[in-house]
This record gives structure tokens, C-alpha cells and sequence, in this order.
């Protein structure tokens, strides 16, 4: 299937604006026009019978447990779960088991990608030797091997002093750093945002303060640097407040949110539900509605899946004790709708916006771009059940919710990588 | 709470109404009356089997489950488990797996964890009672304090409770805030501010006060809760002794509140600390007699509990 051409689809490209009927042509995996007329005589046809298509998605923060937990997730079952939810590149954490701080473990991890043959896989480098918050990483020789930025994953470095070095360091690299911004000593011990519903149940709590607190500290030491600093999954309106402020002032900030965060609220975590235990923890409404209003006005610059395997070990367990996440690969893209934005503006924060952070090639329907490609049924239903999920983790914070937009079939340089049960048979 | 499956389970106050918490409260005193006159009825519990499951060590309340048990005729068992040994979660799914298979009827479980008891109960077979976990809840010391109050007053609506103390780590303090003000009283919480969430004060009927002298007054009954030593520790109050100054229950503290006033501890208490010992042996101070309703309180919960369990 070296010629395709796509007919019958609404194809949206955010990078180039585009949102309208077309066909599009694929030779060779790579995409060579937009009309029936650009296809070789020989081409397969695929009829998307209305369905969108668009750049397969770019998901930049995504935890796998490769190295050291594949019992969690390994690389092929969470390629699978990332194709079904049509994400055809993904950035993935290095606070592993070893973590990926030498050049060979990033050239270790990319390679795995490939070997899957179903999306590409990019590594962050560690930030500090074993994610450990003390020494820096080679982050020139690891950059060189492919890292696509640095960060610890879920830990924060509480000291400001190293901070700034790491941060200065990245500045002449050109790196960029992600960041989980949470004041580690305020949230040490806690496992729900304070506030009456931790109380009640006897929680240890995290203060909500404890994002914007550490935002604070890094925007200033991201002025004094000059260093590109990116804040994951952010999750209360005081945080948002204070990136909004430094994007003023013309800051190389950026910041991503994951869906939870604008769908759920801490009212999720009742009764010891332990897959709504994540972190940050679930916030209360008016950071809900803060999230929703700052992916509007533009403040959020991209939503990332933020997926954290788990199994039924990990959460089976008191809450205080379970492990923080939840999955998000299969779901990004039905929760991400729920946003209520423009169908073009959720796919810009799904595809090319993170691809640019990233300085990926990625996130585009461009002439010559890899055919990455995700198509899907904006107003198909489907219901998130645990335990009937694609891929090996199944502790999706959203069970039982009724999302809108199925993923039909994914592909991959040209290559069908999924196909929707519902499509297997008697397709096109 | 009750939930019930095929079990019905005690695992906190939250969300009963007071149509489920008074029969509760009347099958005890009824329970009370015949302990004190050693007739209790043997039968209730014949052939049944109660497991005290206790992660933390609580010799007060595992022991008042014991005898409640015996008295009602069951077989009792206790375990204690070091939390040493349970560092990890899958020895409390472990432990639901070997309890199922020794078919015992009724669990009672302390753990130090908030929602543990909640957790076995999906796992277990039998009722489960929540003995106190975490930071949660602790169900039957709510019912027993009602008890003992209504037994005073003749009912637990529209008084005026003063709850002191570490209100923040208090399972007593968040079950009996539950209770209270389903029954229709009114709760002050009493407590410096790192023990006391202000979180609190958004309820409904509850006020929360900085100052003992304030928040005594007028009070209908007085509850302190214990302080834990790592409270200072943790850098949450500087020493016992400012605390005893600042918050601790003396005879001149005592006077703010209405004559007569019941002064009440759940026990195990630090005299000089939370309280004064001429007030903890005061005629005011009914401590005692909570132990007693505790007893008859937990009869009162495993022969419910048993009676509302369906037929699987």
C-alpha cells in the first residue's frame, strides 16, 4: 500500500489553517497532494465516509515503564494504546528505572520506538543524574543522541541555586526544560488538594499554592536565565495567572495541561477512588473552569495526555498509599473535545503546537510531511471502561465516562498502524 | 456509613441520616441497661466469629469490641498486624483473601490509613466495622459520645458542642462533627490553626474559634481529643506546656461553658495536657461512662449489622 488516497474526509490541518473537504495523497508515506488528480494510477483507495482526518497526534508527556517496569507499561503496549488513540508521536519521560540520563539510554529508548513500527518515540533526558535532583546530566551528549528536552518527570529540584545553573546550562544548549512545578516541602506527604473534601476524609492534603509557588520561583529564575521553560500539566488558576503575566513580559514560557484537569474535580477522588489520585491532585471547580478558560485565551499552549500506567497493585491500595496517575493515551483525544473549543483549536493543542515546542517534524498535513495521520468520528459515542482498554494499564481516571470523537484508524508514515473494532470488518 | 451488598458494613458517619443513627443509639442503651445488670443475651452471636483486626495498637478499643462480642455470645478473635509488616498494600488484600477464607462474620479493622476499612469491605464477606482509620473516621466513638450525651440531656439536638483540640488528625472529631449535626446540634471547633483546618468552618452549624475562653461559652458539653507528641515534632505546636496554657480544660476554662456541662475525652488522656486531672475527675467529667457506652454501643453495632445482612 505504497499509494494511497483519502476521499470522502474533512481534513483539518492546524498547522496550515486548513479545515475543509479535500483528498489527500499519500506515496510513499509521505503526503504528495490534495487531489484525486496528484494520485498514481494504482492508488488504494480509503473512504473516511465524512470522518476527519488530521495530523496523527503528538502527545509530549507520556510516562511508559520502560526501563524497569514494563509490568506497568512497556514501549509496545503503550504504542498500541497510543495509536488507538491516535497519537503517532510521543515524548516520553525519563524518570525511569534506570533513568534515561546517558546518551545510550536515549539511543536505547528511540530504538525501541522504531522497533514497535507503530509511532515515534522521543525521550527526554534526565535533568539530574537518576532523576535524582543533585547532579547535572551530560545534557550536551545526551541532546546530541536525542533528547528532545530535559526534565526530572515528577520530582521537583527544591533548590533555586542549582535551578538556575541547570537552567543557565540549558540556555547555551538551546534546551528546552520541562518542569512539575509543585513546592515539594508543602507537598510532601499530601495526596489531595487542601480544601474541605480532603478534610473530610481524613487526607493529607497539598495545597493548591503549592503550583503557583513554584511557578513563581522558576519564572524568575527563567528572567534571570533566559532559559525556555515549559510547565506541565498545570492545574489551578493562580499558576495560570502567573505564566499569563510572564507571557506578557515576553518570557520563553509555555505550559500544557492534561485533560483531567478541565474535565474533573477533586469530587472524583469521593469515597477513595484511587485511579482520580493523581498529581498534582484534582482541583476544585474554579480551577476547573480556570484551566478550560486559559486553553481558550491561549495561555495553555498545548494538552498532553500526562499518562502514568499503573497497575492494579499500584492502586489497589489506601488511597494515601496508592500510586499517583492515571492513563490518558486512548482517551486524549474524546476528553480533549469535551474542552468545548473549535474543533481546529483542540487539534492545534493535540498536534501542531506541541510538535513546534518540541521542534519535532510532526503535527502537519504540509506537502512532503510524513503521513502521520489520525482519523476520526467527531460525534461518534464511546464509554472509557477500565479493563477494556488497548495497551496493559487500564487506571483511567475516567471510567465510565461518555466521551464524543472515536478514533477510526491511525496511521503511521502511510502505514495503517490502528484500525477501530468497528471498521475491522468489510472496510474500504 | 452503611453499605450494604451482601454485607452491611460500619465504616463511617458521613452520610447517615438520623433515621438510620437512632436505632443504633436505642438498641445500645437497651444493650447498656442489661450489661449493668449482667443479663446479657449469649444467643445473638452464637456460632458467629468476630476478627479485631487491628494495623495500629488500640488496646481500649479492641478490647471493648472483645467484650462486646462475648457478651453477644460471639467467638472472638483478635489480630494485630505490625504496620511494619504492612508496608505494602497487597498484605491488606492478602489479609481480606485469608479472612474470606477462614469465613469469619464480622471485621472490625483499625488501620492507619483513611479508607483502608472501606477497602477491605469490597474484598470481604463479612461486615466490616470501622474501628478508626487514618484521619477518616471512627464511627462507633461518635455513636458511643452520642449515647452518653443523650443520656444526659435526653437528646442530642440543639446543643451547643465544644470539640478541642487537634481536630486536623481527629478521626473523634470528624465522625462525632458528622453526627452532631445530623442529630441537629451545633459544633464549635476549639484548636490552634495548624490543628484546625478552616476548611471546617464552611459547614453548616460549625464555628471555629482560636480561643478556648470564646469558644467555651455557653457550651452544652465539652469534648477533648487527645495530642500526640509528634504534633510537636512536626512543628505544629511549640510544647505540652503552652498547649495545656493555651488550650488545655482547667476548672477556670470550665466556667465558660454552662453550668454543669459535660466534659468528655475518648481516651487514652494526657492529664496536664488536654485537661486538667481535677477536671477529668471532676462530677462534671463522664469519661467513665463513655467506656461503658462503648461497650454497649459496639453490642448494638454487630447485632445490627448482622441483622441487615442479606442472605447471599
Amino acid at each position: 500500500m505504497n499509494n494511497v488516497i483519502f476521499k470522502n474526509i474533512r481534513l483539518i490541518d492546524p498547522a496550515n489553517g486548513r479545515d475543509e473537504k479535500s483528498d489527500l495523497v499519500v506515496h510513499d508515506g509521505k503526503i504528495i497532494g490534495f487531489s484525486a488528480k496528484d494520485a498514481p494510477k494504482d492508488a488504494y483507495i480509503i473512504d473516511g465516509k465524512g470522518a476527519v482526518l488530521c495530523p496523527g497526534l503528538v502527545d509530549m508527556r507520556v510516562s511508559l515503564g520502560e526501563p524497569g517496569a514494563e509490568y506497568r507499561e512497556s514501549i509496545d503496549s503503550g504504542a498500541q494504546a497510543a495509536v488507538a488513540g491516535g497519537i503517532t508521536s510521543l515524548t516520553v519521560l525519563p524518570d525511569t528505572q534506570p533513568s534515561i540520563d546517558t546518551p545510550a539510554l536515549v539511543s536505547l529508548i528511540k530504538q525501541r520506538g522504531r522497533e514497535t513500527g507503530l509511532v515515534s518515540l522521543y525521550p527526554y533526558g534526565a535533568l539530574t543524574r537518576d532523576c535524582a535532583g543533585k547532579d547535572m546530566t551530560e545534557m550536551g551528549l545526551l541532546k546530541q543522541a536525542g533528547a528532545i528536552g530535559f526534565t526530572d518527570g515528577a520530582r521537583t529540584l527544591s533548590d533555586a541555586k542549582q535551578m538556575r545553573n541547570l537552567l543557565a546550562y540549558s540556555r547555551f544548549l538551546n534546551a528546552l526544560i520541562v518542569l512539575h512545578p509543585e513546592e515539594p516541602s508543602l507537598a510532601k506527604g499530601g495526596c489531595a488538594t487542601a480544601g474541605a473534601l480532603a478534610v473530610q476524609l481524613g487526607l493529607p492534603q497539598i495545597p493548591a499554592e503549592a503550583e503557583a509557588m513554584m511557578v513563581a520561583r522558576d519564572l524568575r529564575l527563567a528572567e534571570m536565565t533566559g532559559a525556555r521553560v515549559h510547565f506541565a500539566h498545570i492545574s489551578t488558576a493562580e499558576a495560570l495567572d502567573l505564566i499569563r503575566g510572564a507571557k506578557a513580559k515576553g518570557l520563553a514560557v509555555t505550559c500544557d495541561t492534561a485533560p483531567p484537569y478541565f474535565t474533573m474535580t477533586e469530587d472524583a477522588i469521593g469515597d477513595f477512588r484511587t485511579y482520580a489520585k493523581l498529581s498534582p491532585p484534582l482541583r476544585q471547580e474554579r480551577d476547573r473552569l480556570a484551566v478550560l478558560a486559559a486553553l481558550a485565551d491561549g495561555t495553555i499552549d498545548v494538552i498532553a495526555s500526562d499518562h502514568a500506567p499503573a497497575d492494579a497493585d499500584d492502586k489497589r491500595l489506601p488511597f494515601a498509599q496508592a500510586r499517583a496517575g492515571g492513563t490518558g493515551l486512548v482517551t486524549l483525544l474524546g476528553v480533549t473535545l469535551k474542552a468545548g473549543l473549535p474543533l481546529i483549536d483542540s487539534l492545534r493543542l493535540l498536534t501542531s503546537a506541541p510538535a513546534r515546542l518540541l521542534g519535532l517534524d510532526a503535527g502537519t498535513l504540509s506537502l512532503g510531511a510524513e503521513a502521520d495521520l489520525c482519523m476520526f468520528d467527531p460525534d461518534a459515542e464511546w464509554t472509557v471502561k477500565a479493563g477494556k482498554l488497548p495497551g496493559r494499564a487500564q487506571n483511567t481516571p475516567f471510567d465510565g465516562l461518555t466521551l464524543k470523537g472515536k478514533v477510526l484508524r491511525t496511521f503511521r508514515a502511510g502505514k495503517e498502524v490502528y484500525t477501530d473494532r468497528t471498521l475491522q470488518k468489510g472496510n474500504s | 456509613m452503611i453499605n450494604q451488598r451482601h454485607s452491611a458494613h460500619l465504616l463511617g458517619i458521613k452520610g447517615m441520616d438520623r433515621q438510620t443513627i437512632t436505632p443504633f443509639l436505642d438498641l445500645a442503651e437497651s444493650y447498656a441497661l442489661l450489661s449493668r445488670s449482667r443479663k446479657t443475651p449469649r444467643d445473638v452471636l452464637r456460632g458467629r466469629t468476630l476478627i479485631n483486626l487491628f494495623f495500629e495498637d488500640s488496646t481500649r478499643t479492641r478490647t471493648s469490641f472483645e467484650i462486646a462480642g462475648k457478651r453477644l455470645g460471639a467467638d472472638v478473635v483478635n489480630m494485630t498486624v505490625a504496620t511494619s509488616s504492612v508496608n505494602k498494600g497487597e498484605t491488606l488484600l492478602d489479609t481480606a483473601a485469608t479472612l474470606n477464607a477462614m469465613r469469619c462474620d464480622l471485621l472490625v479493622v483499625r488501620h492507619a490509613q483513611s479508607g483502608a476499612p472501606a477497602l477491605l469491605s469490597q474484598k470481604v464477606e463479612a461486615s466490616v466495622v470501622n474501628a478508626g482509620d487514618g484521619m477518616h473516621e471512627h464511627p462507633t466513638q461518635a455513636l458511643l459520645d452520642a449515647l452518653t450525651i443523650r443520656r444526659h440531656f435526653g437528646r442530642l439536638d440543639n446543643l451547643d458542642i465544644a470539640i478541642c483540640g487537634d481536630i486536623s488528625h481527629s478521626r473523634v472529631a470528624r465522625s462525632n462533627l458528622h453526627l452532631l449535626l445530623t442529630m441537629g446540634s451545633r459544633v464549635r471547633l476549639i484548636g490552634p490553626p495548624t490543628l484546625l483546618p478552616s476548611a471546617f468552618g464552611a459547614m453548616e452549624n460549625v464555628s471555629l474559634y482560636h480561643s478556648m475562653d470564646e469558644g467555651l461559652k455557653g457550651a452544652d458539653v465539652i469534648m477533648t481529643l487527645r495530642v500526640q507528641r509528634e504534633r510537636m515534632g512536626a512543628g505544629l505546636i511549640p510544647s505540652e506546656r503552652e498547649y495545656f496554657s493555651l488550650f488545655g480544660l482547667d476548672q477556670r476554662r470550665l466556667t465558660y461553658a454552662k453550668e454543669g456541662a459535660l466534659v468528655m475525652h475518648p481516651g487514652p488522656m494526657n492529664r496536664g495536657v488536654e485537661l486538667a486531672s481535677n477536671v477529668a475527675d471532676s462530677p462534671q467529667s463522664v469519661i467513665s461512662e463513655q467506656v461503658e457506652m462503648g461497650v454497649a454501643v459496639r453490642m448494638a453495632v454487630l447485632d445490627r449489622l448482622l441483622r441487615m445482612r442479606s442472605p447471599s
